[in-house]
């Protein structure tokens, strides 16, 4: 395997660059002897997401929900229960697929902790390198590659190469892990909350930046966050996921122009309004979101949304597709049985 | 209405045996009762120092401080020990950005807001718990009976922040610092709390300082803001004047770097560079490196604080009286 070169295009546009089946994570916890009366976290929960070449994918949710369970699960850092990862038509993992070395290759990630996220003791020349080299390029080679990677970030390949993480201000160590993240010229960069720790006149910076590697690199994103209007400003499409499950999935403008499920409502109508004379007077739903130990039965929002009904507890809803948008709601799905409901 | 509070020229020093950082550089406000001031700053800015300052929080063998804090008249800076306990969590309570951390998890909610009353009160152990339940219902906590029994860990973020609430507002504190309260908590919660303090300070007429780095939350709960860079206050001005004409560079890059509705496909304007280091006493407007209008009086002296016609205050050569 050459890492010098970029990875060619092979199934076509048209086919998703990364497609995640039925992803299924629980997490055991606690339990007493012999594991008897063990409850589990169901971080996720059959999740199916594509990722179309090209695209800014967004996740939104609030803390709990399995937003970075799910960015870890597609790339391998954790093994799912069940479903499957296929990485532009190849399946990872499975005997005719690719190995889970080279999806790692073709798919990296930031972190939203830049200090921990970078070796201590190695340079920052040193961990840009450390990569490439261990894909078999040379170490003159790899040097190259390091000043190139620093140019791109924005840093001078003359002062920063030779520094180590502690001398660098956290905007300049997050530049570090997105140079590290393209070391191996990965067509597909997932970030997880990357800018959310910085301040926003140095987040604004690297919201920029990430702009223009997307375009110059032609890269894919899986940009995961808290912040929706950070969302919005990147993303072409938006997931929106509520105790390990898909709520609702759209292009951006429809998500944040029309939204349809109750919780990306209050989600949205949560934002603080910039403007001192149009302030929020009202809170959208009360309470927090419940633990993910036990969720709900049914829809998982029902505890908090103001239009549950019994139905709403009897079952689960599907994701169904409308003409802008896909979402699981009982309201959004005709013959559902819910009083606002279409008739089948 | 007379000040609550009156801060002037506050200057604090952190000084260990390897390093002194001049944290704050010479801040000074007022506060009335009934009033919020925001205070709004990214990291190092020198807001959560001078928040603590009206406290007194910081370790007092390592902190120069020189100026004046006022409340209602009583120097904090002179205050004896026995004055400063009576101060901190009676007339002046604060809440923290994480309350997980800020609760002792060995006592419960109960244990831990009854200990303040009385301590500050001198109420009876009954009393203090009827009091304790009260107050549960006043920040609206389901069924307060119960939650007073239980330990912090049993709580949620929302509901801790809430407890925290509840402890701050014990014993009919006259101001009330608020140290990024809703940062840690998801956006569905953030703005239950944000109304919940809004509602308490004008049902008691507090006054509140309310320290963020989040424009947003800003402009939901005050009605001044003051912008901090470096350990000084850049500009400060009624909240509507500082979201329409921002005078400062700093606080319009700042506002213009913040991303928000309906800017999508734009180039965000960064501001370039990364805040000072503040080991020296500045010698200039700690700003001119990164700013795109510097002259060369910005270079020579740290500018003063000039005073618009309208009241707004901006720490800016350019800025017209």
């Amino acid at each position: 395997m050459d890492s010098a070169l970029p990875i060619a295009d092979r199934g076509g546009p048209a086919q998703p660059l990364l497609l995640a089946k039925d992803l299924r994570k629980h997490f055991p916890v606690g339990g007493g002897l012999l594991g008897r009366g063990r409850k589990v976290v169901r971080a996720v929960d059959d999740l199916t997401i594509s990722v179309a070449k090209g695209e800014t994918l967004g996740v939104v949710g609030e803390s709990g929900c399995g937003k970075s369970t799910v960015a870890r699960l597609l790339i391998r850092l954790l093994r799912p229960d069940r479903g499957t990862l296929v990485l532009d038509g190849d399946p990872v993992d499975e005997p005719h697929g690719i190995t889970v070395n080279e999806l790692r290759r073709q798919v990296q990630m930031v972190f939203q902790d830049s200090y921990a996220s970078l070796n201590p003791r190695l340079t920052i020349g040193e961990t840009l390198a450390f990569a490439p080299k261990a894909h078999g390029l040379p170490a003159a080679e790899a040097r190259a590659r390091t000043r190139d990677l620093l140019a791109q970030v924005g840093l001078d390949p003359e002062s920063y190469a030779e520094r180590y993480p502690h001398e660098l201000s956290g905007g300049q160590r997050q530049r570090v892990n997105i140079a590290r993240a393209l070391a191996l010229r990965p067509r597909l960069v997932i970030l997880d909350e990357a800018v959310s720790a910085l301040d926003k006149s140095v987040e604004a910076q690297v919201l920029n930046m990430l702009v223009d590697l997307k375009s110059e690199l032609g890269l894919t994103y899986v940009f995961i966050s808290h912040d929706l209007n950070v969302v919005q400003y990147l993303s072409d499409r938006v997931l929106v996921m509520y105790l390990g499950k898909i709520v609702e999935l759209g292009p951006v403008e429809a998500i944040y122009g029309n939204p349809l499920h109750p919780y990306t409502r209050a989600l949205l109508s949560a934002r603080p309004s910039m403007d001192p004379r149009k302030r929020t007077h009202e809170a959208p739903i009360q309470g927090d979101p419940p633990n993910p130990i036990d969720p709900p039965s049914g829809c998982r929002f029902r505890t908090r949304c103001p239009f549950a009904e019994d139905v709403c507890a009897a079952g689960e809803p599907l994701l169904t597709e409308t003409p802008a948008q896909s979402v699981a709601c009982h309201m959004r799905r005709p013959g559902s049985g819910h009083s606002k409901a279409a008739a089948a | 209405m007379s000040d609550l509070l009156q801060v002037r020229d506050l200057h604090v020093t952190f000084v260990t045996p390897d390093r002194t950082v001049h944290a704050v550089n010479g801040v000074s406000f007022d506060l009335k009762r009934g009033e919020t001031l925001g205070i709004l700053g990214e990291s190092g800015s020198g807001k959560s120092v001078t928040l603590r300052s009206i406290l007194r929080l910081h370790p007092e063998h390592r902190t120069r401080w020189s100026g004046s804090i006022r409340l209602e008249g009583d120097e904090v800076l002179d205050m004896a020990p026995r004055a400063l306990g009576d101060l901190r969590g009676g007339r002046v309570a604060m809440i923290f950005q994480e309350p997980a951390t800020a609760f002792d998890p060995v006592f419960t909610i109960g244990q831990q807001i009854t200990e303040t009353i009385r301590k500050h009160t001198g109420k009876s152990e009954t009393e203090a718990w009827k009091r304790a339940r009260e107050l549960l219902e006043l920040v609206r906590i389901p069924s307060p009976a119960q939650r007073l029994k239980a330990y912090p860990h049993e709580m949620s973020g929302g509901m801790r922040q809430r407890a925290m609430i509840a402890l701050a507002l014990s014993c009919n504190p006259s101001l009330l610092l608020a140290d990024e309260p809703t940062t840690a908590l998801d956006a569905t919660v953030q703005i239950q709390v944000l109304l919940l303090i809004r509602e308490l300070q004008r049902e008691f007429d507090l006054g509140v300082i309310f320290v963020t780095h989040d424009i947003g939350v800003a402009v939901e709960v005050s009605d001044r803001i003051g912008v901090m860079y470096a350990g000084k206050i850049v500009e400060l001005a009624p909240v509507e004047q500082m979201v329409d004409a921002p005078q400062h560079p700093y606080s319009r890059g700042l506002l213009a770097s913040t991303v928000h509705d309906g800017m999508r496909g734009q180039r965000l304007e960064a501001i370039p560079g990364a805040p000072p280091d503040l080991a020296e006493i500045p010698t200039a407007c700690s700003f001119a490196p990164r700013c795109r209008f510097v002259q060369s009086p910005c270079l020579a002296a740290p500018p003063d604080l000039r005073v618009r016609s309208d009241g707004h205050l901006v720490r800016c050569v350019l800025a017209a009286a």
